[in-house]
């Protein structure tokens, strides 16, 4: 991480809270004083189609999308879009992925089938995997709508951002009376 | 919390809180492409904003709505959009107009004469081009636009540019008497990055009504003696842009020198960090003079740029080496990576990018309970040759729905439909339909229907009124019932709209009564008249509780589910197919996506669909 570029690509399905998490990165890089930016598509592909956003934090950042394979963290909202982005990463990448499975329309019209081993596809090129139980964790944690949350705190320990930081870009992103089941999940998340 | 992210996301303008009063200190924040002209336009005191909605340009406008004193709104097209922007500027108040590159398109009258009367207060026209066509029909380079018109055009890198390049676009604007194109592509108006805030102008001079017909009547007498100005206006541009900042020489080597702007300065600066650059705010006119001071102090010159070979096709007609889309593509976005590619060629290999693994895909797709997925249903099941438009339906084109033939551009397709039904015989006439949203009916739709109604031709409009411009992330509209600023307004009566046109034949439909839309479209193609049906559902992401509401949600009865797949011709995101469970497979409903509609129930002839209690 030291003065170099990081890398962060959040993946999912539109409508899952991708955009959102990625401003929660995005303000926790800002507060930490780093040069941030990030990059997405809206439009069409908010209606149920795949999500990828660009976080990127330096001493300088110029380009807001990540270059071709230099990829460092893959944060999966779910699991075959995080398989689809895998070929973004640098080798040694460290991959997150929520254990989730929301079948595309061509497997919900049994035209194709929903691949059931993609777990082990991903280990397989990156040892660096970390599974979790996103709705299960954040059940425990309170709610389980913070799910992103508890994911967004695995992702943390991969980076070394002081957790005060977090929890300011947190507090300041969801309303008020909502932080203190965030705060929980986010630090559920982070001791993973 | 975090997964009603959308709706908190299409409205996330109340997740920041303004800040920027604190005067003391420099404020800081992470502002989109889109938030920071916003801004911008707030800085430089502009008293009017105005646009159609158009991905990626939508949220200048949501956004330009914080800020106090700027009068905002949403216009019925582009066309309007601009000419309420002129009428402010000929007022001596400074207007900003916002819209996507093919937006432009409709818009391009007005704006190729106010090219020659220029402006009393500052005007700013937003162009959002869409490289790679993320969200749009074609991937148009509206640079050419600026050539095309005889205006300057600057193209912004980055937020902070975007709302330092949107005060200087006003100063520019008022300084040399004429409208400015600010430039964005998808990748600046939709990547955020940090900006610093600045406090508003003031003392711009108050707006007032001046008569000036020389300058502002343009007819042939006045215009002959406008244009030989605006050439005039384009020399001193270019010889005012070899001294502005924002063009800017930035020597690193002697090796490689590289013209480039926007956000392909970024991929060159990310890939290439020892070449020299000659990076230009304003594309147009182009600084030649500045373009010939670092062509002779480099060895090797190019030009990298999405799109057209704009900035490369100047320069080589000024006879100046250079290289350009010898190298990179002409077509789609440029990546720091095909960047990388193209120099690498010349500079030493790169590995080749990995090929990704076959997935299964996930296009976009309509949502559960989607009003528009009945009447395409229907469409296909009356095999009716479709003339489509733009909007959230253009996706009724996808199988299983499988019922869109055509789709051209805004309001394309009432009049497509008129000239088919021209010439073609009598059997393929029926099998005609143009399909129109309520929100693209208003941009331009309606002057279709005027043709139709007024050269007789018999040929069926469905109107799928979902009260919303749904698309772009609903935006209100003239037939929405309410402003940009969520102020109640006069609603169009859509159906009585048409019979004033003179539309004899109009009836309105419930499109989640499958066998009446069915009917209803049946009939009006069977007619050899002019007819419009109007369907009557709200969009179901529109959140007013009188518009939407959810029905208790459907289920699945295993028993009685025999596989025959019926209801999964209609492609909602709800059913799931099992291929596992029983003989033939069956198909179950997810409780948590169902809205209620109840269209697959119609779809069901074992009555295995009902309501679950």
């Amino acid at each position: 991480v030291n003065g170099a570029t990081t890398n962060i690509l959040l993946v999912g399905v539109g409508g899952q809270g991708i955009l959102l998490a990625s401003e929660v990165l995005s303000e926790t890089f800002m507060l930490a004083g780093f040069d941030v930016k990030k990059s997405e598509i809206h439009g069409m592909s908010q209606r149920g189609g795949s999500v990828v956003s660009h976080v990127r934090y330096g001493s300088e950042v110029f380009s807001p999308i990540v270059p071709e394979g230099e990829g460092d963290i893959l944060f999966g909202f779910e699991l075959l879009e995080t398989c689809r982005y895998l070929s973004l990463l640098k080798k040694g990448a460290t991959v997150i992925a929520n254990d989730l499975c929301i079948p595309p329309p061509a497997v919900l019209s049994g035209e194709e089938r929903y691949p059931d081993d993609l777990g082990e596809r991903i280990r397989a090129r990156f040892p660096d995997f970390l599974l979790v139980d996103g709705l299960r964790m954040a059940t425990d944690a309170g709610n389980p709508r913070t799910a992103n949350t508890v994911l967004l705190g695995a992702v943390s320990r991969r980076l070394e951002i002081a957790e005060e930081y977090w929890l300011k870009a947190i507090e300041k992103m969801v309303p008020a009376k909502a932080f203190e089941v965030n705060r929980k999940a986010f630090l559920a998340g982070r001791s993973l | 919390l975090f997964s009603s992210a959308v709706d908190q996301l299409l409205n996330h303008r109340h997740f920041f809180p303004n800040q920027f009063q604190t005067k003391e200190q420099v404020m800081k924040e992470i502002l989109s492409g889109n938030e920071a002209i916003a801004r911008g336009a707030f800085e430089a005191g502009v008293r009017v904003a105005c646009a159609y909605p158009g991905t990626p340009s939508t949220e200048i406008l949501e956004n330009i709505i914080q800020y106090e004193g700027i009068d905002a709104s949403w216009a019925p097209n582009e066309k309007v959009a601009l000419e309420v922007g002129i009428g402010a500027a000929f007022a001596g108040g400074r207007a900003l107009v916002a819209m996507k590159h093919v937006g432009v398109n409709v818009a391009a009258d007005p704006l190729f004469t106010l090219s020659y009367t220029g402006v009393n207060g500052g005007l700013v026209l937003v162009t959002a081009d869409d490289p790679e066509m993320h969200s749009s029909q074609n991937e148009q380079d509206n640079r050419n636009y600026a050539k095309f018109a005889k205006v300057p055009l600057l193209e912004p890198a980055d937020s902070q540019e975007c709302k330092d390049f949107t005060r200087l676009a006003f100063e520019l604007s008022e300084r040399f008497d004429t409208p400015v194109l600010l430039r964005t592509t998808t990748r600046i108006s939709h990547s955020k990055s940090v900006v610093d805030l600045a406090t508003p102008v003031t003392g711009l001079p108050e707006p007032k009504l001046v008569r000036n017909a020389a300058k502002l009547v343009m007819l042939p007498s006045n215009a002959r003696v406008r244009h030989p100005l605006v050439e005039e206006r384009l020399k001193k541009l270019a010889e005012h842009g070899a001294k502005m900042e924002i063009n800017r020489l930035e020597l690193r080597g002697t090796e490689v020198g590289i013209i480039t702007s926007g956000v392909s300065y970024q991929y060159v600066r990310e890939v290439l960090p020892d070449a020299s650059t000659l990076k230009l705010g304003m594309v147009h006119p182009l600084p030649l003079d500045l373009v010939r001071k670092f062509a002779a102090q480099v060895k090797k010159l190019y030009v990298v740029e999405e799109l057209d070979p704009f900035i490369e096709e100047q320069i080589k007609a000024a006879g100046i080496p250079v290289m350009g889309k010898e190298l990179l593509p002409v077509c789609g976005e440029l990546t720091p990576g095909i960047i990388r590619q193209a120099f690498a060629t010349r500079h030493g290999a790169v590995p080749s990018p990995e090929v990704p693994a076959k997935l299964p895909g996930r296009p976009p797709n309509m949502c559960p309970g989607c009003p528009h997925r009945g009447v395409f249903y229907a469409l296909n099941q009356l095999k009716a040759f479709v003339a489509g438009d733009i909007g959230c339906y253009t996706l009724g084109f996808m199988p299983p729905l499988s019922a869109m033939d055509t789709c051209v551009c805004m309001g394309a397709s009432i009049g497509n439909a008129i000239g088919m039904v021209k010439v073609v015989a009598e059997a393929d006439r029926r099998k005609v339909v143009a399909v129109i949203g309520d929100s693209t009916f208003l941009h331009t739709g309606i002057n279709g229907l005027m043709d139709m109604v007024y050269n007789n031709v018999p040929a069926t409009v469905v109107i799928l009124d979902n009260r919303i411009t749904a698309m772009t992330g609903r935006q209100e509209n003239p037939a929405s019932g309410f402003t940009l600023t969520d102020q109640p307004a006069s609603r169009i009566d859509i159906p009585a709209l048409c019979r004033a046109l003179g539309v004899k034949n109009i009836r309105k439909v419930d499109p989640y009564d499958l066998e009446a839309t069915k009917k209803a479209i049946e009939e009006e193609m069977e007619r050899p008249e002019p007819s419009v049906i109007v369907t009557d559902r709200p969009c179901v992401l529109v959140k007013r509780e009188e518009v939407f509401q959810k029905g208790p949600v459907l289920a699945v009865t295993a028993e009685k589910c025999t596989g025959c797949r019926a209801c999964l011709k209609i492609g909602c995101p709800a059913i799931v197919w099992h291929p596992d469970d029983g003989k033939k497979g069956k198909a179950t409903i997810d409780y948590l996506l169902c809205t209620g509609c109840d269209v697959c129930r119609q779809l069901c002839k074992f009555e295995a669909i009902g309501r679950s209690e």
